[in-house]
């Protein structure tokens, strides 16, 4: 019913006698949700991302975004509605300045100048960015870039937002940036938000988390749930963070750890109440 | 990273010439140019140049900057004048030096020469001292706009100028860490022979251009993914606007225009 993102049965290779990097996906996502896509490199989880958008076209199978296949004929009406960040934050930025850039998508779309003058501040204020309107891209940071770009694809106000492991080549400081950003856009539009990583640290805060292996889906459900199979996780090639690690070891101690806590307050949390009790 | 990185020779200020249209601005350098050939007499060059030099210190830039940006061309400027004095023969003999003979004509011919050359240079380097390059890049769209009949592909120059424009630091930036990478393997950049110099550049080159060819198809895909395709149907943010000053400039070198020829012999 209110499914907007569908895969069904979608198969993809980039060359006739490559191997396939998709292999029979189905999955669908809905409106108003955060959905983690996790796997390691060469997982198939950013052909997911430019099949979404139409930059590549399924072999086999059938993508849908609200309700229609995507093709030829509407790709650029499906582009409309779904919004982009990719990993660098400099080879995305078109603009001489952070306005220009964040206009960009406006622009395209043939949106009158008045318009664009009022939505570039409002953008960049979603993003905390308004301070920089008149910056060039070599006096920001990356994740500064990263902002605006996040900034771009809310001026046009698309129904899906896709994040293309845009926090890939930030340190942690503008991960962390980014990861905020995402969240406070999350909770104040309905926006449907996919975001593509190989980093489970960043899967935490998302309602559903779609792991991906070998070009399939290989498990889907909350973060909780993924995160209880850490063993299985290591062995596809993703990286265990510490405190589900520390939830194992504890286990294997013996000590009782009845949720699987997601960060360090759940663990303390946990850790705390184990002690009361006793 | 360099903050105070600034592409060209561009002075950012506030003066009246900084704040006219871009536009204004290239069209009066293309007809002062012509201007410029059409005057012969003492009275038309005088009228030019108290214009040029008025307008590049209405500019108020430094005049130390404006020197810079004449600085490769005094030599031609003054080359042009000594090989008209010395090579051509024309006119009376004025005076004799050492037996040398300077002649009038020659004297007169070397000097409006290199006086129409300083103007020339003086007064287009004015626009990209008080232009900033984007500001420029719209002014040629906009000016070669008509041209669009003729199926010229003016909103793509204009992007690709953008574009280069807005990667020139960013390619900089590349430059200097490759060329500090190579240079911690050993490759020597400062010592040697030029040619020895010359194949040190290769192993900076040959990085920066793949990484910028995969930079191009990355942001290639960048703007399709938001939606460009190509200047049908497209707005811009960035407009250009006549005032009432690009209007009274226009009107006041009308009359310097029209000085000029009246003083013309």
């Amino acid at each position: 019913m209110s499914e907007q993102v569908e895969f069904r049965n979608v198969s993809f290779r980039y060359q006739e006698d490559a191997p396939r990097v998709l292999k029979d996906v189905d999955f669908s996502i809905d409106r108003g949700e955060w959905v983690a896509i996790i796997g390691h490199n060469g997982s198939g989880k950013s052909t997911i991302a430019k099949l979404m958008n139409g930059l590549l076209f399924a072999e086999s199978g059938e993508v849908r975004v609200s309700g229609e296949v995507i093709g030829e004929e509407n790709v650029w009406d499906v582009r409309k509605q779904v919004g982009m960040v990719f990993q660098n934050p400099d080879n995305q930025f078109v603009g001489t300045t952070v306005r220009d850039d964040v206009a960009f998508g406006m622009e395209n779309r043939g949106i009158p100048r008045e318009d664009m003058l009022r939505k570039v501040p409002e953008s960049l204020k979603a993003v905390q960015m308004e301070a920089y309107e008149e910056h060039e891209p070599h006096r920001l940071s990356g994740g500064q870039k990263q902002r605006v770009a996040i900034a771009g694809v809310l001026a046009v106000a698309p129904d899906y937002m896709i994040l293309d492991e845009a926090t890939a080549m930030l340190d942690p400081k503008g991960r962390q940036e980014i990861l905020e950003t995402v969240r406070n856009v999350q909770q104040e539009s309905d926006l449907t938000l996919i975001t593509i990583t190989h980093d489970l640290n960043e899967i935490v805060a998302a309602d559903r988390v779609i792991v991906m292996n070998e070009g399939e889906v290989w498990f889907e459900g909350t973060p909780r749930e993924v995160f209880s199979h850490k063993e299985a996780l290591s062995r596809i090639g993703l990286d265990v963070p510490f405190v589900a690690k520390l939830t194992e070891e504890l286990r294997s101690q013996g000590v009782h750890v009845k949720e699987e806590p997601l960060n360090h307050e759940e663990m303390v949390e946990e850790l705390w109440n184990l002690r009361s009790k006793m | 990273m360099n903050n105070s990185m600034i592409i060209g020779q561009y002075v950012p200020g506030h003066s009246l010439i900084h704040r006219l249209d871009p536009r204004t601005k290239i069209l009066i350098i293309f007809f002062f140019v012509i201007t410029v050939f059409f005057a012969n007499s003492v009275w038309s060059y005088a009228i030019l140049t108290a214009f040029a030099i008025g307008t590049a210190l209405a500019t108020r830039v430094p005049l130390s900057f404006v020197a810079k940006g004449l600085k490769p061309v005094w030599f031609l400027i003054i080359f042009t004048f000594l090989l008209h004095l010395f090579v051509s023969r024309q006119g009376d003999i004025l005076f004799t030096v050492l037996g040398f003979p300077f002649y009038e004509e020659s004297l007169i011919q070397g000097a409006t020469l290199s006086l129409r050359f300083f103007l020339l240079i003086l007064f287009t380097s004015l626009l990209t001292l008080t232009t900033s390059p984007i500001e420029i890049t719209d002014a040629i769209e906009s000016l070669l706009h008509p041209l669009k009949r003729i199926k010229f592909p003016v909103h793509e120059l204009a992007l690709m100028m953008s574009i280069s424009l807005r990667f020139i630091p960013t390619l900089m930036q590349e430059a200097e860490k490759i060329s500090k990478a190579q240079a911690s393997r050993g490759v020597d950049f400062r010592t040697g022979s030029i040619k020895d110099r010359m194949s040190a550049i290769i192993p900076l080159l040959i990085p920066l251009f793949v990484s910028a060819f995969k930079r191009a198809e990355e942001l290639a895909m960048a703007m399709e993914a938001r939606g460009y395709q190509g200047g049908e149907g497209r707005t811009k943010i960035r407009e250009l606007v006549f005032y009432k000053k690009d209007y009274s400039a226009f009107l006041f070198f009308l009359l310097v225009i029209a000085a000029t020829i009246g003083t013309r012999m």
